[in-house]
């Protein structure tokens, strides 16, 4: 077996103390940061990211896994222990996670969510190993025409699938477009969208933009609308399951991970419709003395492992192809670009080492998540009681310090504000997030191949149809455009829509 | 995060969300920018597409969707406001806060070549939090300083120096 070999191979590089060492930073900063109200994932990462100025790559991406696991885990603890879930991918782990704490089962709610994150990130990490190779030598073949139809085909999809409103999702892609426009041209080198600054014409950092708008913009956005009253956290104790608890446990972990692991490693808005889709189909299966709704431990144990399954899933395209599906995919992406790496099909045979390092470090961090995080549990919960105004003043305070120590020039604190003011307007008028971050960096790359796939052509546009791959996706970018609206006519969704309004 | 959809919309009284006409206006503006930015553009010979084409494309699809966002407010469309954590969406929007924290950032982001991060980072922790409703300014400016202080000999360890300021030689 080529790929455990490899794979033993980066268990080794990665099982220095060193290593070791930046593995467990990386999980408890993640973890912590996670664990903050307001905070997930990928802001973590984001905010986390100028800490890793100064390590090379392979010891930074060590953190990063970390952080990225534990941020993840941070956001579970988070939805269990507080009523009101802050991200997307925790609303279903926080229906029956909540319950299951004020009937005093927070221990167990807690111990299933480690416990079925821990596996289903390793099992996904597992199929990240054997499939990212296999993708890999297959993209190597791709041309330009698909692989502008594939990134086309990825924003699409994930402006149509995420939220209620369409026509938000397409103007909060619109918007990260016009972000990644900004800068020099690359083949010409003309500066566009500068308005004649020269501070802009390196482009915008994706970094600035996902501190702005996740960081800046959540706390402005909070700011305005402040719960005043204090919150109501449920305490803890260190988590636990009793037999029976594990008996129910362990299958909607492994559903949970084969629903996750599909949806990450495809542009179809990350963990939000997999977690969906593994609470309705734990509720379903379920006994009917299971306690559906009073706090089933079925219900968080599949959300959990599916939503941790798809994170571990995103890595396939970004590894295969270079391509981000969510926000901290992006980051990453970014934060490899800087390190002068080339993301792209041929990562796997210029990088190999440090491919397999990464993947073994996301096992190993996820054992050191589980063992460093189930007995700091209750230590964890106690973070969640920090008061508000310190916490929203220490994001402020940490989302400048990075956006400022990159290049030490106030002009980037001002970039900062104008990103944070633009994630406090794209909340109030409910625009997601996640198309405008990927629309940032996915359109610079689109460009290039658009250019490429033409000049091949002589600017003629059957260049952009001349292999069979690019015609599929386009059948397909046609088929999610068209097909709801004539579901509509027909009243299908209407039924799926009444299901998620009744869970939610 | 739980946003109704867009059938639960329709059942609400039919207000018009009148700020959204500003960001449609905002959004078809940016767009018309980034179209006659790039008429500025020079297309060289032997590049069959240029420079021009992408620009062209996102702007008119920004203006398309600007229209469409207009059309959309005046049919009672109404946004959903995203919700969170320590988010209490019943309560009116709390300017006066969010003014104060915009008014310290551009504080910070105006003196700290000239102060130095150490001195206006603890400054901007300890005027958020004052913003944000804290009634221990002394603690916020102790840790503040612990924060701002602690984060410069941080980058200084990882070979970045921050900016001293006044404080050059202090540090």
């Amino acid at each position: 077996m080529d790929t455990l070999n490899l794979l033993a191979d980066g268990l080794q590089s990665a099982f220095t103390l060193e290593n070791l060492m930046y593995a467990a930073i990386g999980v408890l900063l993640g973890t912590f940061v996670g664990v903050l109200p307001g905070i997930g994932p990928a802001m973590a990462v984001a905010l986390l990211l100028p800490i890793t100025s100064g390590l090379d790559v392979t010891q930074s991406m060590i953190i990063f896994a970390g952080i990225y696991y534990g941020g993840m885990y941070g956001g579970s603890t988070t939805s269990i222990l507080l009523n009101t879930p802050g991200e997307s991918a925790s609303v279903m782990t926080a229906i029956e996670g909540n319950k299951m704490a004020k009937r005093g089962r927070a221990a167990q709610a807690l111990a299933t969510a480690a416990i079925g994150s821990f596996i289903a990130g390793t099992i996904g990490t597992l199929l990240v190993a054997f499939f990212t190779p296999a993708l890999a030598g297959q993209a190597v073949k791709v041309g330009a025409p698909s692989y502008f139809a594939i990134m086309l085909l990825s924003l699409v999809l994930v402006t149509s699938v995420l939220g209620a409103s369409r026509l938000r999702g397409f103007i909060g892609l619109f918007m990260g477009l016009t972000i990644g426009l900004v800068g020099l041209d690359l083949s010409t080198g003309q500066a566009r969208l500068t308005g004649g600054s020269l501070e802009l014409a390196d482009g915008i950092g994706i970094v600035v933009v996902a501190v702005g708008v996740f960081a800046l913009g959540e706390a402005l956005w909070t700011a305005a609308h402040l719960r005043r009253k204090p919150v109501d956290v449920i305490p803890v104790g260190r988590p636990f399951m009793g037999r029976d608890d594990w008996g129910r446990s362990w299958k909607p972990w492994l559903r949970g991970t084969a629903l996750g692991f599909p949806f990450g490693a495809v542009p179809a808005g990350g963990a939000e419709t997999p977690t969906f889709l593994s609470y309705i189909t734990e509720r379903k299966l379920a006994k009917p003395d299971a306690g559906f709704g009073e706090g089933a431990i079925e219900g968080v144990a599949g959300p959990e492992a599916a939503n941790n399954a798809s994170a571990a899933g995103m890595f396939v395209p970004l590894l295969a192809l270079g391509l981000p599906v969510t926000a901290t995919a992006s980051i990453l992406l970014a934060a490899l670009t800087s390190y002068g790496i080339v993301p792209g099909p041929t990562l796997m045979t210029d990088q190999p080492d440090l491919v397999w390092t990464l993947l073994a470090s996301l096992l190993i961090g996820n054992t050191l998540l589980l063992l460093i995080n189930l007995p700091l549990a209750p230590l964890w919960a106690r973070l969640l009681r920090i008061p508000r105004p310190q916490l929203y003043a220490g994001i402020l305070f940490f989302a400048s310090l990075g956006a400022y120590s990159v290049n030490q020039d106030p002009f980037d604190l001002a970039l900062l504000l104008a990103f944070g003011l633009l994630g406090f307007a794209i909340r109030r008028f409910g625009i997601p997030v996640l198309p405008l971050i990927l629309g940032v960096i996915l359109g610079p790359l689109m460009e290039v191949k658009l250019r490429e796939a033409l000049d091949l052509s002589g600017g003629d546009i059957s260049g952009l149809f001349n292999e069979p791959l690019a015609i599929l996706c386009y059948v397909l970018i046609v088929l999610v455009l068209v097909a709801p609206i004539v579901l509509r006519r027909f009243g299908t969704p209407a039924q799926v829509l009444e299901e998620k309004e009744t869970v939610r | 995060m739980s946003e109704p959809e867009s059938d639960t919309e329709a059942r609400q009284p039919p207000a018009v969300d009148r700020s959204q006409y500003i960001l449609a206006a905002a959004l078809l503006a940016v767009g018309v920018y980034t179209i006659i930015d790039a008429r500025g553009l020079n297309v060289g010979f032997g590049d069959p597409v240029g420079p021009r084409v992408f620009p062209y494309l996102i702007g008119t699809g920004m203006v398309v969707l600007a229209v469409l966002l207009a059309i959309a407010t005046a049919r009672g469309d109404v946004a959903q406001a995203e919700a969170g954590e320590d988010i209490d969406l019943t309560t009116p929007p709390d300017w006066p806060t969010v003014g104060k924290l915009v008014g310290i950032l551009v504080l910070n982001l105006l003196l700290v070549n000239l102060l130095g991060w150490a001195i206006t980072g603890a400054l901007l922790f300890a005027g958020s939090a004052w913003a944000l409703g804290s009634r221990t300014p002394l603690r916020d400016v102790l840790v503040g300083v612990v924060l701002a202080v602690g984060g410069w000999y941080f980058f200084y360890a990882l070979g970045v120096p921050l900016t001293p300021g006044i404080l050059d030689g202090i540090l």
